[in-house]
């Protein structure tokens, strides 16, 4: 049984379709691309996946149970975590109240008012495993909101990544960075994904095909193909549909 | 220091200084103070720690001041006996149950939906307060006697510094969980929640939920302040729960400061000073504390606690002789000039012929004294001005590292 299982997604609002009758299975330990030219619908469709939107008609699975009828922190919960396009952190906490914030959950912490967070010390200690692991253990007590754009980018990452997630969703994780810094962080996400599920929108070609094992190609809210990396170069309704539309590619 | 040795250091004020300043006016002052801390902190909890914006605040301490005094009576009627120490947590728990029925709905949202929320409660409890008679006591409120019930070790809180050592036992106890609850998950996360409330679901929170606690936390000690105050004014009228109230606590907050855990503690300290201090020499105090409200808000964001914040790093560069003579220079003008403009102030309300700011007798009928004081101020601030660029260098420099400093003085 695949570990997520998309059927017959929709999606409208009001009378614009965005999403039109997705179907997708990822399987357990995939590393899986979504590319598509821009308003293809990538990005609502992590949004339906973790659930921020609600799906307008049809079924998303998660290890076997439907998941779009739950709240974004339930589905969390079950071990699907996501990053955001936009940087999307905590900027008044420090880095490391950031990733300790991230793991209170998955430990067990709940809305718990009788632990202190200072005595905590296996939080505390997974939590400046975690820093050192995205590089950023020197800025630990700087908050979020003063780190330079990539270093928001590589936290970005490690708050998705916190809870232990089987699944990660990655919305392009490298956009607007510079080449090395992108190189940089290809790396670190190969580093951190090590054994989990993947699932990334990403523009970068180069990035999407050096990384993923599958690749789904989404055109006006309609999956065009979905193959390993080879078969979609040479898929001639994807070069009509969008490679032709790259110089990049 | 320890963070143990400030907590005792804390104690120790609190039990020495009605030795200190030991009149009957300090002492009503100091436990004013203890009350208006506890409920200061409790609309922090909501305000600063967890970005919800309240207008109804007073709600939660009223109410909890009400059942307060209500306990008392029924002491005082021996319905009930427990001793009168307990009142506060009376109070809190009323306060909480307030707290848990009202935040059920309000706090599905933050932001404005919350605030107009919050609004919309103060106003429909002020106004019912007014009209359910029987436990409110309309206009004139409900009032009780707190020497009834078993002393406490031979305590009847007749005295009134009997009743500032009750009130400072409980905003200690209540300051301290307060401080302990922000180092708790359900702390941190109302911190989170407030930064970004989505995120905060997508890594496995309800931010419903985290607001709901501290919602409920905040009606909670809010409850134990009107209970303190129950003891302590043994009355309660519909001026304690109403939108002046609600609005009197957020400026305690604001003017402290919002960020810090100790800045709410320094607003009511200040501000409780303000309304009895200052109204005892002009009918024009609320005033001036709108003008502080404004001038917090528009040059002081993080209140006056961020002032005091602001010179940490001087502070610890050893730097902070190179700011004596820059602010002496810029407060002697300074002065003169909110004097001036005080006396100005002043004098247009002043009703009597003669008027006397600072021993100098001043006559508001006459042009004189008008130019005296316009030329006096106009005079200051031009000096004021003139200070300022001076006071600007010092402190880059003081906030300059020493290494730095080196390295310029190299090249020079």
């Amino acid at each position: 049984m695949s570990l997520l299982q998309l059927q017959n997604v929709c999606k409208s609002f009001g009378p614009t379709q965005i999403i039109r009758d997705v179907s997708l299975n990822i399987e357990q330990g995939e590393k899986h691309a979504i590319i598509g030219p821009n308003g293809a619908g990538k990005s609502t469709l992590f949004h339906l996946i973790s659930g921020r939107y609600k799906l307008s008609s049809g079924g998303i699975l998660f290890k076997g149970a439907p998941i779009h009828n739950l709240e974004p922190f339930e589905i969390t919960r079950r071990g699907l975590a996501r990053s955001f396009q936009v940087t999307n952190i905590f900027p008044l906490l420090s880095v490391f109240e950031n990733v300790r914030c991230a793991l209170l959950w998955s430990m067990g912490y709940k809305y718990s008012f009788w632990h202190f967070l200072s005595r905590q010390t296996a939080l505390n200690e997974r939590a400046e495993a975690l820093l050192e692991e995205i590089g950023l253990f020197d800025r630990r007590n700087l908050p979020a909101g003063e780190l330079a754009y990539a270093e928001q980018r590589a936290l970005e990452l490690g708050i998705a990544i916190a809870s232990g997630a089987e699944m990660i969703l990655l919305d392009e994780p490298v956009a607007g960075m510079s080449h090395s810094e992108a190189k940089s962080a290809v790396a670190l996400i190969r580093k951190v994904t090590e054994g989990r599920t993947l699932v990334m929108v990403e523009h970068d070609m180069n990035i999407v095909f050096d990384v993923a094992d599958r690749i789904t190609v989404l055109v006006y809210g309609e999956v065009i193909a979905s193959d390993v990396p080879e078969k979609i170069r040479g898929n001639p309704r994807v070069q009509e549909a969008y490679l032709g539309e790259t110089p990049h590619a | 220091m320890g963070k143990l040795t400030i907590w005792i250091v804390f104690a120790l004020v609190l039990l020495v200084l009605p030795q200190i300043f030991d009149s009957v006016l300090s002492l009503s002052i100091f436990t004013q103070m203890a009350i208006a801390i506890v409920f200061a902190l409790s609309y922090n909890m909501l305000l600063g720690q967890g970005g919800m914006l309240s207008f109804g605040h007073a709600v939660y301490f009223g109410l909890g001041g009400f059942l307060a005094v209500h306990a008392m009576m029924m002491i005082e009627f021996e319905t009930l006996s427990f001793s009168i120490t307990l009142i506060p947590l009376v109070g809190g728990v009323f306060g909480l149950l307030a707290a848990l029925f009202i935040g059920s709905f309000s706090t599905h949202k933050a932001g404005t939906v919350f605030a107009m929320i919050s609004l919309g409660i103060g106003e429909l409890v002020a106004a019912s307060s007014l009209i359910l008679v029987s436990f409110f006591g309309g206009e004139a409120g409900v009032s009780g006697d707190r020497t009834y019930g078993p002393p406490f070790f031979g305590i009847d809180f007749a005295q009134d510094d009997h009743v500032y050592y009750l009130a400072a036992a409980w905003m200690f106890l209540s300051v301290l969980c307060m401080s302990l609850f922000t180092q708790t998950p359900a702390g941190r996360m109302a911190n989170a929640v407030r930064d970004n409330p989505e995120r905060a679901e997508f890594i496995g929170y309800s931010a419903r939920r985290v607001r709901f606690i501290s919602f409920a936390m905040a009606g909670f000690f809010a409850g134990i302040a009107g209970g303190i105050f129950a003891v302590n004014y043994e009355i309660l009228t519909e001026e304690n729960l109403n939108a002046a109230t609600s609005g009197r606590v957020l400026l305690m907050a604001y003017i402290g400061g919002l960020g810090f855990f100790i800045g709410p503690i320094v607003g009511a300290v200040v501000l409780t000073l303000i309304n009895s201090l200052l109204s005892n020499y002009t009918d024009l105090w609320m005033l001036y504390l709108g003008i502080l409200f404004l001038l917090t808000v528009m040059f002081l964001p993080r209140g006056l606690t961020g002032l005091l914040m602001m010179h940490r790093v001087a502070w610890q560069l050893g730097h902070m002789r190179l700011l004596l003579l820059p602010y002496t220079l810029t407060a002697i003008p300074g002065a003169v000039f909110v004097l001036g403009t005080i006396a100005m102030i002043e004098m247009s309300h002043a009703e009597e012929t003669e008027f006397v700011y600072m021993g100098l007798a001043l006559s508001p009928e006459g042009y004189g004294s008008w130019a005296l004081l316009l030329g006096v101020t106009a005079v200051a601030f031009f000096f004021l001005r003139r200070t300022l660029p001076r006071l600007r260098e010092a402190w880059s420099q003081a906030n300059t590292l020493p290494r730095l400093q080196r390295h310029e003085d190299g090249h020079l």
